[in-house]
């Protein structure tokens, strides 16, 4: 079974969720946790160990100046903007091009080939007995997300239960993130803003046909209006996690709330078993 | 000789206001030095996501300019300027595109790169 933890924007405490869900499951059985927010990955911070690493590359278009005529087409052609037809040779800016491979198909001189270049890395570490942890690292100023996501999601492989930590928002690299997964926790805090994200997430998961509970964070106890929108669009509220020092204290020093505080082992073994079930996901 | 210098603007006129960014500027207006005249084109990539100075830099060579002038221009949009040996020049604050080009000629802009 594949989960995804996902939410509308970043900071409302989405990667806490994924690695305490992580955690606990690891004390009973085989879990792998999928850091997908590779532009940003921080559930290694949680699982300090020594990591396997292994390069992410994207297919790049090299030019060959004998056979390049300067026609233009290659460059017309590119909507990202990764290319620069000059009058004397071709101008080519790795960190933009989506390797979509179209320069070399609309080259009328055959004049493009490729060549495989690093844009990140994914690493994979054993933290504890239960626990693999896969962490896509995407490299600073790239922009093909969805390939780091790709890779790390490639390397849990078919890994019985595997729990993913998306991106914030509804980018690409979010959709190839939520794509094939049984089920989405979106994590959302009940402020009016906090909604307005969650919308837009629910939609993309709707649109996915992903089934989907809530769980709503650094709750003041006042939550009608998370709690009317969860009804409205039909999402079950999975889980409450209140503001508190406490917790805050935990996460501050980069804790796990589940190890660290009473009572949180139970909620996110109650957390999954509530989603596996009011998702209508069979285990 | 003619020379073509293209400044970025607001509008499609000479009248219109310089435009201080590159890539994201409304309009590009082509400045015909000899035969007096200006040609304007609309930025396509003024909205566009991401990638759009070396686009930018594309549409100026494709209309033969040799010469730029702009507030400023990002890093992809600086190497492709440099590479293509356009002449890019600062034109800071405000004014027309006509002022702009009129400073151009009398060489008081500063190199931009
Ligand atoms: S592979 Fe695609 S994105 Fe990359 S330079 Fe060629 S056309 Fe542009
Ligand atoms: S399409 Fe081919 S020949 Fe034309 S400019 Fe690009 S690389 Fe050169």
């Amino acid at each position: 079974m594949k989960i995804v933890v996902a939410s509308g924007k970043g900071g409302t405490g989405k990667t806490m969720v994924a690695a305490n869900l992580g955690y606990v499951l690891s004390r009973d059985r085989e879990v792998a946790l999928v850091d997908c927010d590779v532009e940003e990955p921080n559930l290694h911070l949680f699982f300090p160990a020594e990591t396997v690493d292994e390069a992410v590359t994207a297919e790049n278009p090299v030019f060959d100046p004998a056979l390049c005529t300067q026609c233009g087409a290659c460059g017309k052609f590119c909507r990202y903007g990764a290319i620069t037809v000059l009058r004397d040779r071709v101008l080519f800016f790795a960190e933009l091009c989506h390797s979509c491979g179209g320069c070399r198909i609309v080259c009328p001189e055959g004049a493009v080939t490729e060549t495989g270049r690093a844009i990140g890395k994914v690493s994979t570490a054993h933290p504890l007995p239960g626990l693999t942890l896969v962490s896509g690292f995407l490299n600073e100023g790239e922009v093909q997300a969805p390939g780091v996501v790709r890779a790390a999601r490639a390397a849990a492989g078919e890994h019985p239960l595997i729990i993913q930590d998306a991106s914030p928002g509804v980018a690409c690299a979010v959709i190839e993130t939520i794509t094939g997964c049984d089920l989405c926790i979106l994590v959302t805090e009940s402020t009016p803003s906090g909604l307005h994200d969650l919308a837009l997430a629910v939609e993309a998961v709707r649109m996915l046909s992903i089934p989907a509970g809530v769980v709503i964070n650094r709750s003041d106890g006042r939550d009608e209006v998370a709690t009317a929108f969860c009804r409205e669009h039909d999402l079950p509220v999975l889980m409450t996690i209140p503001f508190g020092r406490e917790i805050a204290a935990v996460q501050n020093r980069g804790g796990l709330v589940a190890r660290d505080l009473p009572g949180f082992t139970e909620k996110f073994s109650a957390l999954y078993a509530d989603a596996v079930r009011l998702c209508g996901v069979k285990e | 000789m003619s020379l073509i210098v293209c400044i970025t603007a607001d509008g499609p006129d000479s009248g219109a206001q310089v435009q201080p960014r590159f890539g994201r500027a409304p309009y590009f207006v082509f400045a015909d030095t000899e035969k007096g005249t200006f040609e304007a084109v609309k930025n396509p990539f003024a909205d566009a996501q991401g990638g759009v100075g070396p686009r930018a830099v594309q549409t100026v060579l494709d209309h033969g300019a040799t010469a730029l002038v702009t507030g400023q221009v990002g890093g992809n949009a600086a190497s492709a300027i440099q590479a293509s040996g356009i002449r890019a020049c600062a034109f800071k604050g405000q004014g027309t595109v006509s002022a702009a080009l009129a400073a151009f000629l009398a060489g008081e802009l500063p190199s931009l790169l």
